[in-house]
């Protein structure tokens, strides 16, 4: 539960923002990463940006996380 | 691509020759053990280059009793459980969230925050957030807090399972119960931490440790630059994650955490107390403090019956060598936390055995 997801910032606010990966929009808080603006990419955990990140790192991030994903379905699958 | 792969063992096989046994690495990160196991790296290491998984996923090494008190929350009326969907089916002799998830009282989310906004939402019930998770995590419960007390939020309250991971990774080597020789460190704890966090650990126990990112080869890579710093005989902190970890990590954040937190001693599973291990809320913001507030002690109930979790997590076995593993173990009918959690060694083992033998059938 110490993954962190890449995100885009779309939106901000003071410290509340809202952030898109891959299409998905939630709203996270920057105030860990008081220097994020908008168009930035960050990592985002349990709500909070964590640190900023480049769009070849968060590339990778997301294949791995989309990889996981997978890994969980199929654990699922042959249960 | 190729030509790193070759590297990078090349420098493996090279510190692993000479060994009179085998070089130890401990994966510290459950997400780490996953991608290991998702990407098929275990079976391309020599033969005496052997990976321990740590105790690194924080569902899996809450002690029993910490499960134990938050059911017994659940069961009251005026509670409303708010937690992370990890810890919902960690089971107990009294049953696991998930089987009371149907009583409207116990809420997943996803993060600290929005437990903050159902308090608000029910000014006649009381929140109790579970508060679990390492370095990464923790700063988002001490915000909630923060955010709770400036607001004068009296229906929150945490109960506080965040735990630290350089002292269990300091514990597994004092006790010398498993023989460990390197560590892999955790990627995302490092980005709050910092990689000089290590460095007490390569000072007083000479022994590597490698900040990985999750990416495979990154794990690669990371693993031999622990294999050259043996065969150097040169331990030290070494990242190989610089995109988002610093050697300072995330200063906003450790200072948040310190004014929130204070260090205090933890109970983890299979390790028992570690000394200064836990975070605990300051005296300051006591009144958010679940088990002040309920009077809830520690209390050390046993492990369940059969189930080796405590052994897992400090490297001792491998999860096959739990007898209910595979058998009335599995990820549908979960005994412990470590089949329980998607980043549970039991978990990622089940998925790595089951795959081997659809390889040997064909
Ligand atoms: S296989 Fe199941 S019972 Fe055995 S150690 Fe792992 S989680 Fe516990």
């Amino acid at each position: 539960m110490c993954l962190a997801v890449p995100a885009r910032i779309v939106q901000l606010e003071g410290d509340s923002a809202v952030v898109d990966a891959m299409g998905n929009r939630w709203n996270i808080r920057t105030t860990l990463v008081p220097e994020a603006r908008i168009g930035d990419l960050v990592l985002i955990h349990a709500g909070f940006a964590i640190s900023t990140i480049d769009e070849e790192e968060a590339k990778k991030t997301w294949q791995l996380i989309a990889e996981l994903d997978e890994f969980q379905d199929e654990q699922k699958k042959h249960c | 691509m190729l030509q790193r792969i070759w590297k990078a063992h090349n420098l493996m096989d090279l510190a692993c020759k000479d060994l009179p046994c085998s070089l130890n690495i401990m994966e510290v990160c459950g997400t780490h053990t996953v991608s290991i196991f998702r990407n098929g790296i275990r079976p391309t290491l020599p033969a005496n280059l052997r990976l321990l998984s740590g105790p690194g996923c924080p569902v899996c090494v809450t002690d029993q009793g910490y499960i134990e008190n938050v059911l017994t929350l659940a069961g009251r009326d005026d509670i409303i459980i708010a937690t992370y969907g990890d810890m919902i089916r960690v089971p107990s002799k009294n049953g696991s969230l998930e089987k009371r998830a149907d009583n409207q009282n116990v809420k997943i989310v996803l993060s600290s925050m929005e437990a903050l906004d159902i308090a608000k939402q029910n000014p006649s019930k009381t929140v109790v957030f579970v508060a679990v998770g390492f370095e990464t995590t923790t700063p988002a419960t001490a915000i909630a807090v923060r955010y709770a007390a400036a607001e004068n939020i009296k229906n929150f309250c945490i109960l506080s399972a965040h735990k630290t991971v350089v002292p269990a990774m300091e514990a597994l080597l004092s006790s010398e119960k498993a023989k460990i020789d390197a560590f892999i460190c955790p990627g995302h704890v490092s980005v709050i931490i910092g990689s000089d966090a290590y460095n007490p650990i390569v000072t007083k126990y000479k022994k590597p440790c490698v900040v990985a990112g999750f990416e495979p080869m990154q794990i690669i890579e990371g693993i031999a630059q622990i294999c050259s710093q043996v065969a150097a005989h040169a331990p030290k902190v070494e990242s190989m994650y610089h995109a988002v970890v610093t050697p300072q990590g995330n200063v906003k954040a450790k200072a948040i955490i310190d004014e929130m937190f204070e260090p205090a001693d933890g109970v983890w599973r299979g390790i028992g107390v570690i000394k200064n291990s836990a975070l605990v809320l300051r005296d300051k913001f006591s009144e958010f403090d679940a088990a002040k507030r309920f009077g809830l002690s520690d209390g050390h109930p046993e492990d369940m019956p059969g189930c080796h979790c405590g052994e897992v997590l400090c490297g001792l076995i491998d999860p096959p060598q739990c007898k209910l593993f595979a058998t009335t173990c599995n990820p549908d009918n979960p005994i412990g936390p470590c089949m329980v959690s998607s980043e549970g060694a039991c978990s990622a083992w089940f998925k790595y055995g089951r795959r081997k033998k659809r390889e040997n059938k064909q």
